[in-house]
């Protein structure tokens, strides 16, 4: 089945929010933003060469509710307190709005922020001086520990090879192609005026509350709804928030519609990106390589503000051991304050970062003890019955060994490597090699975050007999819209042409949690195959009944309760036998886990110190596969993002606040830069995840590969692995 | 002319002729979108990397970004609006479009491919679509698109 709004959006006719009409007085509404990294902020300073009176400006002081973006910690203020502190460069300090964008441009160029600059936390290594600290004693925002059988007596055993690697990752960009925008406008409702805000988002539900909390409306006086979205990979998961509520905030003063749509530099500077970390790992194996125990300590970067870190921290760690089976493991995470833009959500969420640093720590322990690295993972790979570090038993019946073992067959691994030998030996300055990796994510909210979520989803009997899913859930490229008409369409007996998907529109539809952690299809898909049972139960049709039967009863039901609506509902209810205790970190991290093995190849040029990836195989299990081109198309997508991650992106800061916030230098992978994406499904049972795992397994593939081209003296541990950081290692091979 | 004052032009828009009044420093994009409506061609990063605002100048796709409105007097401008729907079909089974938002300057330099096929001569498919920035497929699903696409026969003057 193909894409349902595809020819829509191949032929441009899809309305993306800054495609919307301007209402009519429509305001452009644009952002004072803080010069420094951290400072305290004294007010605003506006060029008496402009009259004011045409502009509406909004700072702190019109806050109506708690100056509070509203999240785990309520930490981030909607516009930095004038008075107080900003924490970070480019945060919003006031917003200003005018009929004409070139007005309010020069307008915002117009204001001065006065601030008195404090020491800023910008190394977030480095533990911060007395002055710098803004969060407790140490600027920590979040530890967490695993812990699982006796990791000091294991690394004390005699027999034991010690390995130990320190691996770091660097900030990443989102570029979804469209910036990030938002419209609010007000209208008259029963109980009141009624705030709207349409606009680019993930969660519906999380902008609501978010309005709901800082302007202290009820919720029947806030709609939210989501327009077309291009692209969100976590960037837009809780940023729209905090631009919801500037537009509304405007909105509410000027009362008169106010867009705000940023361009490309703004959108990059303000927003948030992929957590920064460093990853040791201090690892016990014996000889003929089994793990024995791991020791991981794994720092986050926060950025200012706690917003999604707890969370990026706790899927982080559960990740960090990757998808072996290891007796003794302890995994420390921290996450700490830095005065940067928050750290947000990025596809991955923690796990891409931490498993980078386990499988490039695979191939040194590979290195260490001589083996070869397939066959040490091999070894390790987690046999059902055999538990996590959190002491989740593995079962489900994938062979990640076989998964592994496809993928290096698809790969040719064995010619190949034969070949690089040959041609390494021959050419003056071109390296080639391959590289693998084995990676699981686990699908849906971490521990007993579904559990809390406590998703919602309504289907509704239309008149004439067609049936409407409403849910939260949101498309923004990787498929929603297809997906939930197909499982409707499959479960009711539909054709495609009589399944309609609702609009996410809070006053419509019930909140079916965040699209967020790989959960759309599989919990949110779950819950249409319950409302739809739920639907049959109220027509009173037996189970299974399909298809012309459903449409006849819906129709029979409207022609005897006419103008009533027709609605059945379903709630999340947890599978019995997953059990998470949050406290401890032991237990079911995850209903169920996702899992990929990837092979790169690699040329390494020694003259420039330019990589290339020239092949690039994964194989992945992720359950049923419900769409196969779209769900081909989420791998591919999300391995070419991942080849930007390890050789290509990277965030340029200058106290806290990004330079190269421009495509022209900030450098994402087009089509002349990567390899057609070889993408292999094992078949697996039930529906799992499948939007974040292709991000775990490629920079680390592509790591081991550039270590085998270039020779094993010199491991590279860092990404983005730039020319300028592969340069002192291919020297340090040639002198070595 | 300072930046700021209003200028009239006249140009060609897929096949009628428009007039506009815009000031001097205005972008065609901009002209395209919220003086003229066709909204299908996008912003993406206002400095000629990603392609999303690719049209059509005299034959040529050119970023719309970077083009002044007063540049296209008298010239043949077409966009997205013009590729027919019916063309699109093959793109739409390979999975060339996810989030949509990169997917009409990549038609729109497909379209020019499938009119001018000489240049893949000389050229990779891979490469000459290098500056049309997509961030969601991995680019297979947009190239297995166009190839589809310039082996399907219907309309091929795409008008």
């Amino acid at each position: 089945m193909h894409r349902l709004e595809g020819l829509a959006k191949l032929t441009g006719a899809e309305r993306y929010i800054d495609d919307e009409p301007m209402p009519a007085g429509c305001l452009w509404g644009m952002t004072v933003r803080s010069p420094v990294a951290r400072g305290r902020i004294k007010g605003l300073r506006l060029d008496p060469a402009i009259d004011w009176r045409q502009f509406v400006v909004v700072d702190s002081r019109d806050i109506p509710g708690p100056n509070e973006t509203y999240l785990i910690e309520n930490d981030q203020p909607v516009l930095a307190p004038l008075g107080g502190e900003s924490r970070h460069m480019h945060e919003a300090v006031a917003l200003i709005a005018h009929v004409d964008r070139e007005m309010v441009r020069r307008a915002v160029a117009a204001v001065t922020v006065e601030v008195d600059p404090l020491p800023a936390a910008l190394d977030y290594r480095k533990p911060p001086a007395p002055d710098q600290l803004q969060r407790g004693p140490d600027n920590l925002l979040k530890q967490l520990l695993i812990a699982k059988g006796d990791v000091g007596a294991a690394l004390a055993q005699a027999d034991a090879v010690i390995v130990e690697g320190i691996y770091e990752t660097g900030a990443q960009e989102h570029v979804y192609i469209e910036n990030q925008g938002m419209m609010a406008w007000i209208e008259d409702g029963p109980a009141g005026d009624v705030l709207v805000v349409k606009g680019s988002m993930q969660c519906p539900y999380y902008v609501l509350n978010a309005l709901r909390h800082a302007l202290g409306r009820d919720e029947s006086r806030v709609r939210v709804v989501q327009s077309a979205t291009g692209g969100g990979f976590g960037g837009k998961e809780d940023y729209p928030s905090t631009l919801a509520l500037h537009a509304a905030l405007l909105a509410l003063k000027a009362c008169r519609p106010v867009k705000i749509i940023y361009d490309r530099g703004e959108d990059m500077a303000a927003t948030t990106k992929r957590h920064p970390s460093r990853v040791c790992h201090r690892t016990a194996v014996s000889l003929d390589g089994k793990l024995l125990a791991q020791d991981i300590d794994v720092l986050l970067d926060g950025g200012a503000y706690v917003t999604l870190s707890p969370v990026v921290l706790s899927r982080g760690i559960i990740h960090a051991a990757g998808p072996y089976y290891c007796p003794n493991v302890r995994i420390v995470g921290r996450a700490v304050l830095t005065n940067h833009v928050p750290y947000g959500a990025f596809r991955g969420f923690g796990a891409p970062q931490t498993q980078f640093a386990m499988e490039r720590h695979m191939d040194v322990i590979a290195s260490r003890l001589d083996i070869d690295p397939i066959e040490l993972r091999r070894r390790n790979l987690l046999r059902d019955g055999q538990t996590t570090s959190t002491g989740q038993i593995i079962k489900g019946g994938t062979n990640r060994i076989a998964l592994l073992d496809r993928a290096v067959k698809t790969a040719d691994v064995e010619n190949k490597s034969q070949e690089h030998a040959a041609f390494n030996a021959a050419h003056p300055y071109l390296r080639r090699g391959v590289g693998v990796s084995a990676v699981l994510h686990g699908a849906g909210f971490t521990g007993n975050g579904e559990v809390y979520l406590k998703s919602r989803l309504d289907v509704q009997g239309l008149a004439d007999g067609r049936v409407e899913v409403l849910a939260a859930s949101t498309e923004m490229g990787q498929g929603t819209t297809t997906i939930f008409t197909q499982i409707a369409a499959e479960e009711l007996g539909y054709d495609i042409s009589e399944i309609a998907i609702a609009v996410p529109d809070t006053s419509r539809v019930p909140n079916s949690g965040p699209t967020v952690a790989s959960r759309t299809a599989m919990v949110v898909g779950g819950l249409i195959r319950t409302a739809c049972s739920e639907l049959r139960q109220r027509l009173g049709l037996p189970p299974n009944t399909r298809g012309p039967e459903v449409k006849d009863a819906i129709i029979s039901w409207h022609k005897n309760n006419l103008g009533e609506v027709l609605k059945a509902g379903a709630k999340y209810t947890p599978p019995p036998d997953v059990v998470w205790d949050e406290k401890t970190y032991k237990g079911d991290a995850y209903a169920t886990f996702s899992y990929a093995a990837c092979v790169a190849e690699v040329e390494v040029d020694l003259r420039t110190a330019a990589v290339r990836v020239t092949d690039f195989v994964t194989v992945n299990e992720i359950g049923r596969v419900l769409n196969p081109t779209l769900a081909a198309g989420q791998v591919q997508g999300g391995v070419v993002q991942a080849i930007g991650w390890a050789l290509m992106e990277e965030c340029r800061f200058k106290d806290g606040g990004m330079v190269n916030n421009q495509l022209t230098n900030y450098i994402i992978p087009t089509s002349d830069d990567v390899p057609p994406v070889r993408v292999e499904f094992m078949e697996g049972t039930g529906v799992k995840g499948v939007g974040e795992l292709p991000m775990d397994g490629p920079a680390p593939a592509i790591l081991n590969a550039v270590a085998a081209a270039i020779g094993l003296k010199a491991q590279p541990a860092e990404i983005p692995l730039l020319p300028e950081k592969l340069l002192p290692l291919i020297t340090q091979e040639a002198t070595a | 002319v300072s930046a700021s004052d209003a200028i009239q032009v006249s140009f060609t828009l897929n096949g009628r002729s428009v007039t506009v009044e815009a000031p001097a420093s205005e972008r065609l994009l901009d002209t395209l979108r919220y003086r003229l409506g066709l909204t299908g061609t996008k912003e993406g990063c206002g400095e000629g990397e990603c392609g999303a605002c690719t049209v059509h100048m005299d034959g040529l796709p050119v970023n719309s970004c970077l083009v002044p409105t007063f540049q296209a007097r008298g010239c043949r401008v077409e966009t997205i609006e013009q590729v027919p729907a019916a063309d699109l079909t093959p793109m739409l089974a390979t999975g060339a479009t996810q989030c949509g938002a990169c997917t009409p300057g990549v038609v729109m330099t497909a379209w020019w491919i499938r009119q001018n096929p000489s240049a893949l001569e000389g050229h990779s498919m891979r490469a000459l679509m290098a500056g049309n920035l997509c961030r969601c497929t991995g680019y297979d699903g947009i190239m297995d698109g166009i190839h589809a696409w310039l082996r399907s026969t219907v309309s091929k003057e795409g008008r």
